[in-house]
């Protein structure tokens, strides 16, 4: 089998005497949803920090397109194609929905006219097109996270890391956004979601990894993982798995 | 009318005060308001569309000021070269304090107080030290000719400095239509985002640094050839700092057009004041003061900034009815 498109081996990060993550290791291959599900706190957010160049690990390796890029800064990593969306929307405020896309659409067009079309036909893909001219700040929550991923996809990435997109959207909202992401995957795209919206999850992914306490404790088809003893004591409590057995057993 | 050529007008309509008005004094109020105009122009690159507010541009100012004077006076280099001269050696000093200050990740408040205090250095490093001429400062020698940057008539530095305006109204155009404008105003919006995104922003803010420092500078450059002299005070003085954040925020920070209306402003009511109370010593002072807390507090967008909010708003409001109209029918 072929190397997948990012694979993280072992990749720990310490804050003081706080171990966010413990040798996690996680893969991602081309043109697949990878899904990384786990309890608040589990170290998502700070994983993807470290792919994405935000944080620098601890210890352990990420590997990204056959080579080794463990400690990159955010910008060239972006430049090699691992674009991210913030799990709290991080607009450009004061500037147009259209000049907002147009930063990420930038990146791999220098001239203006080019940078401004892949802009606006990013912007009417991910169904911002009526509202290109208003200001970033007047958009409503879906409207925003639409916009974190219409920049993220301006950059023209081969890696897609989405934070939790459909967080705080309502199901007619997630209806309309899921398509788009599926779409990104027939173009070749990986898709590493952290998402909480479970129902997604299972719709989207075909392969899950759990992160609980910094470390990967589960990883597996969306059925086996939501059958995971484990899976469940990390959400529910210890001892919830039983519980849940014997209530099922009466 | 948008941009270059609104540049073009408005820059004509100073080109023709020349024609109606042969004031001295008249002259002398316009080449310091756009001399004021060209420092803030300076300060508005880096902290207006790079949102880094720089307490101390009189780093940038004083050294083209000193290099100039000291070029030609010490070591007789032709003016308008100690000219070019002054614009490069402040393009420098603000590659080093950018350098430093990006580097080391300072941010808001920590790059306003290093900024100031790297402009203060300069200025006690300028009183003290032989070649600034110590506490005396640096006579230029008087030479009317145009070959020495020195002119007869007013009117003829009116036009440079004119002209000078003019290049860095084109800069800040330039720069707000180019891919380097829009990563600059990304860092300034959001910085992790726009790293994100793949900006490098400690080299966008760097070059953003280095060209807002090469134009404050040329305001430097084109003071000591105007009035002859430099000294400690003048050149690295906190007053050049002030005036070169205070134009563009009054004005607008982050357009095109924010530093020169700033700076008109700002001068128009400094002067008037001064007119109608008989020069009181400081009330120029005081009026700068009560304008920003009253620009900050009603009008933080500036004076350009506002005006392009309300026209906005006004369209919107044009654009409104028709476009509830449309959402009743699709509901």
């Amino acid at each position: 089998m072929a190397e997948p498109l990012l694979s993280v081996e072992r990749v720990s990060r310490r804050f003081g005497g706080l171990l966010a993550l413990d040798a996690a290791s996680l893969s991602a291959p081309a043109g697949r949803i990878t899904a990384l599900i786990g309890p608040n706190g589990a170290g998502k957010t700070t994983l993807f920090a470290v792919i994405s160049g935000f944080l620098k690990p601890s210890a352990g390796r990420i590997r990204y397109g056959g080579e080794d890029v463990t400690g990159e800064p955010a910008h060239r990593l972006a430049r090699r194609g691992i674009a991210r969306t913030f799990q709290i929307v991080q607009p450009f405020g004061g500037i147009s929905v259209r000049d907002n896309i147009l930063v990420g659409a930038y990146l791999r067009h220098a001239a203006r006219a080019d940078a401004v079309g892949v802009a606006e036909t990013v912007g009417r893909e991910v169904g911002l097109g009526d509202l290109l001219d208003r200001p970033a700040h007047t958009l409503t929550v879906a409207g925003r996270k639409r916009l974190e991923l219409a920049r993220a996809l301006a950059t023209a990435p081969q890696l897609l890391l989405l934070d939790e997109v459909l967080a705080g959207l309502n199901p007619a909202e997630i209806r309309d956004i899921v398509p788009v992401i599926r779409a990104l995957c027939a173009r070749g795209i990986a898709v590493i979601m952290i998402e909480h919206v479970m129902q997604a999850v299972m719709s989207l992914s075909e392969h899950v990894f759990v992160l609980a306490e910094g470390r990967i404790i589960a990883e597996g088809s969306p059925a086996q993982v939501v059958a995971d003893a484990g899976v469940v004591e990390a959400y529910l409590g210890r001892g919830a798995a039983a519980r849940i057995g014997s209530t099922h057993a009466h | 009318m948008k941009g270059p050529l609104l540049i073009a007008a408005v820059v004509a309509a100073f080109a023709a005060v020349p024609l109606f008005v042969h004031s001295n004094v008249v002259f002398n109020f316009l080449v310091v308001t756009l001399l004021i105009a060209l420092a803030g122009q300076g300060w508005n690159i880096i902290g207006g569309y790079g949102g880094q507010y720089s307490f101390g541009h009189a780093a940038f100012f004083g050294t083209g000021a000193y290099v100039t004077a000291i070029l030609q006076m010490r070591y007789g280099v032709n003016a308008w070269i100690g000219f070019v001269g002054g614009i490069a050696a402040g393009a420098a000093v603000g590659a080093i304090i950018g350098g430093l200050a990006f580097r080391a990740g300072l941010r808001s408040s920590y790059f306003a107080l290093v900024t100031l205090a790297f402009a203060e250095v300069l200025r006690i490093l300028a009183s003290v030290a032989p070649i600034t001429g110590a506490g005396v400062g640096i006579l230029i020698k008087l030479d009317l000719r145009p070959q020495s940057f020195q002119f007869q008539s007013r009117a003829v530095f009116y036009l440079v400095i004119l002209a000078l305006v003019a290049a860095s109204l084109a800069i800040a155009q330039t720069l707000e239509r180019s891919r380097f404008g829009a990563w600059l105003i990304a860092v300034r919006e959001n910085e992790d985002a726009a790293m994100a995104l793949g900006v490098d922003a400690t080299a966008v803010k760097l070059g953003a640094m280095v060209i807002s420092a090469a134009v404050t500078a040329a305001a430097g450059c084109f003071y000591a050839q105007y009035f002859l002299f430099v000294d400690a005070g003048i050149a690295y003085g906190p007053w050049i700092s002030i005036e070169a954040l205070l134009t563009p925020i009054i004005g607008g920070a982050g357009t095109v057009f924010g530093p020169l209306v700033g700076a008109l402003a700002v001068k128009a009511l400094g002067e008037g004041a001064k007119l109608w109370t008989g020069d009181v010593p400081g009330l120029d002072l005081m009026i700068y003061g009560a304008l920003l807390v009253i620009v900050v507090a009603f009008a933080p967008a500036g004076l350009v900034g506002t005006l392009a909010n309300v026209r906005e708003r006004a369209a919107r409001r044009l654009r409104a009815p028709r476009k509830g109209r449309a959402e009743a029918a699709r509901g």
